[in-house]
């Protein structure tokens, strides 16, 4: 009897032996596309992100295999929104070959794969990692999103422009670099055009479930705009909070606030009226993005939020620096990280996410972003 | 008013640690074993109700019910596979298998649920109640959260006191030799512990999720810690200790954000709950058992 059981054991593990081996050839096969890979958080609760990204990139690589030309051969890896998962995700990716990454879609994973991709000389265009440490100090590292400097100044410079409020008050995440890197420069630039920021609270991992102190230090000090940069489930709390003790003022979100609309139940009367800065606005009638939200919809069954959007458009970036560079599949990593350095520092891109997109030679993107409201559960652009 | 409206943000917040903590306390007063699962028996049971309501439109009150049975079965089970074979085990075996079992269920729940947040209907009706010419608002899932935490814990100590399995459950916990010598079933008198504890998670999971309603597989596992806590603070394995350890770690909690600091307000918890065992060890209500040596 052991001895079956253990003669079976073997047999399994020598056909997982084969089988793996097997994948590897099949994989090793393809040699005519390049080869595209990005973590993201697939599962856990930044999901939807990762899952948005991916779609969206898959989309993007379909179209442009379709059309013949340049060649992709895109691979996700899920990181769960960790760091540490996100290096081991990056590993597989460099075992199976990976010459240009999409880096990962969340900040605090892209960070610590932006030290790989730098350290191993991979280009890395990153849809959304959006904190300044992962560009900063890696010439090979870029953004196709804001940066988080840049979200919060606009943030602030647009509440001004707009006069949307004139005692404003923030709550925070303080263990999050997205969130500080935020908060950090909209203070700066709320102080520079005289916006009083009249309450700051914060929370943390783990504590982010009871927000009625936050909530009543921003009420009881007469707060008539609050400022939210965090991610969509957080704030999800703090509006159905707010609401529950009759406190109604101006929300005012970041492009983390993107996805709250798609949250399983979540009643959208509650995000009525709530703003944000988003570089992509799914109503937009310009044909890009009608063609994309439409394919968007048929293939996944709901509209791409800016994830989608950023992580196409990174895709067709790729594709036209590498048709400028005139850059084959069968070169090297490295080869390529030289050639686009090159082009995306002096190239301008047009895509769903702001038209004439340029690239500095820190990685960051300089493009213009729009105000958004919620209005009747659907984001509409307030220009 | 403000300060009233903390304390009861805070009575709120510490009524769903003690109905946790009751659980906690109640596996380990009789088992004497860290249920470490229990955060994610909370989690199960909030999804079953979820989707009893949300999906399958169902009235509250059957969402409520289906979510204690199936928690209360989960416990049975995960009782009788996994920590049944290790009952002569030392206890550190029990407390890595219980580990074991908490990122089990998680992950279990992230392969059928997924890992999306959902959000969670309100079982209660989203109805407040205005006192002092609207200055004080408490919300209905408060009142009901307090009210439901009261009647449990009574009942605990009746059934505890007064029934034939709760004299049983006492004896186990005070020697489990001598009290199968007395002609008491361990075995099962610590399975039915299982399933008591496991269906107030069911209730736990559902009156959480109604104040704070975000559900994603790690629901349980934050407030399961802060819950264990609260039992350790009120003396584990004492029921109104629980109560009591659960309610003063809420109102400890919002009063140290409302006035001290909402950035060190988890810290300053713990630094309360250092002290408190540093005066009393066995916590405020626990009895101190001296062993004969």
């Amino acid at each position: 009897m052991k001895h079956t059981t253990k003669k079976l054991l073997a047999f399994a593990m020598v056909l997982t032996m084969l089988m793996s081996l097997c994948s590897v050839f099949a994989l090793a096969d393809e040699g005519a596309a390049f080869k595209l890979g990005g973590t993201g958080p697939l599962t856990g609760g930044a999901a939807i992100y990762g899952n948005a990204a991916a779609n969206g990139a898959k989309i993007a690589v379909d179209e442009i295999n379709a059309e013949g030309g340049i060649q992709f051969e895109l691979r996700y890896e899920d990181d769960a929104h960790d760091a540490e998962k996100a290096v081991n995700a990056y590993n597989t990716l460099k075992d199976w070959g990976m010459q240009i990454s999409l880096g990962s879609v969340t900040s605090k994973p892209c960070e610590a794969t932006s030290a790989e991709t730098f350290a191993d000389r991979i280009f890395a265009l990153t849809p959304s990692a959006s904190s300044t440490a992962t560009t900063e100090g890696k010439d090979n590292q870029f953004q196709m999103c804001f940066m988080d400097p840049n979200q919060g100044s606009a943030s602030a410079q647009y509440i001004f422009d707009q006069s949307l409020g004139t005692k404003i008050a923030i709550i925070w995440k303080n263990d999050d670099v997205y969130s500080k890197g935020i908060r950090d420069t909209f203070v700066e630039k709320a102080e520079e055009l005289g916006l009083e920021i009249v309450s700051e609270t914060e929370f943390a991992d783990g504590n982010d479930q009871d927000f009625s102190v936050q909530i009543s230090d921003a009420q009881s000090n007469g707060a008539d705009l609050v400022f939210l940069p965090m991610y969509y489930q957080p704030a999800s709390l703090i509006l159905a909070q707010a609401a529950g003790v009759g406190y109604a003022p101006k929300w005012f979100g970041v492009d983390g606030m993107d996805g709250i609309l798609t949250m399983e139940g979540f009643d959208p009367a509650l995000a009525e009226g709530v703003m944000l800065l988003t570089p992509f606005n799914a109503d937009s009638e310009d044909e890009k993005t009608v063609a994309f939200v439409e394919k968007y919809q048929e293939l996944y069954g709901e509209i791409p939020n800016q994830f989608a959007a950023d992580a196409y458009d990174c895709v067709y970036a790729y594709k036209q620096a590498l048709e400028a560079a005139g850059a084959t599949p069968d070169m090297s990593a490295e080869e390529l990280c030289d050639l686009m350095i090159e082009q995306f520092t002096s190239m301008t891109f047009d895509g769903l996410t702001g038209e004439g997109m340029t690239w500095d030679a820190t990685g960051a993107v300089s493009k213009s972003p729009k105000g958004m409201v919620i209005q009747d559960g659907a984001y509409v652009g307030l220009d | 008013m403000a300060f009233l409206n903390f304390l009861i943000s805070g009575i709120s917040l510490g009524s769903i640690y003690a109905i946790i903590a009751l659980g906690y306390t109640m596996v380990y007063g009789i088992a004497k074993m860290l249920n470490f699962a229990h955060g994610d028996v909370i989690m199960v049971g909030a999804y079953i109700c979820f989707y009893a309501v949300a999906r399958y439109k169902l009235p509250p009150l059957v969402g409520i019910l289906a979510a204690m049975a199936v928690c209360t079965v989960l416990g049975i089970i995960v009782e009788r596979l996994a920590y049944k074979p290790l009952r002569a085990a030392p206890s550190l075996a029990v407390l890595i298998t219980a580990i074991g079992v908490s990122y089990f269920l998680q992950n279990s729940a992230l392969l059928l649920w997924s890992s999306n947040p959902k959000v969670f209907p309100s079982v209660t009706g989203m109805g407040k109640i205005s006192l002092f010419g609207g200055q004080l608002t408490v919300s209905l899932v408060t009142v009901v959260t307090i009210i439901t935490c009261i009647v449990i814990m009574i009942a605990l100590t009746w059934f505890t006191g007064n029934t034939k399995m709760g004299k049983a459950m006492r004896a186990c916990s005070e020697d489990k030799g001598a009290a199968q010598l007395m002609g008491i079933n361990v075995n099962s008198t610590i399975s039915m512990t299982f399933a008591i504890g496991s269906g107030l998670a069911a209730i736990a999971g559902v009156l959480l999720c109604s104040a704070y309603p975000t559900l994603v597989p790690t629901t349980g596992s934050m407030p399961g810690i802060k819950a264990f806590t609260a039992a350790v603070f009120g003396g584990i394995g004492s029921i109104p200790g629980a109560m009591l350890g659960g309610i003063l770690l809420g109102v400890i909690e919002i009063f140290a954000k409302a006035y001290i600091s909402t950035q060190v307000s988890d810290a300053i918890v713990f630094a309360v709950l250092i002290v408190v065992l540093l005066v009393k060890p066995a916590g405020l209500l626990g009895k101190q058992v001296r062993e004969k040596v």
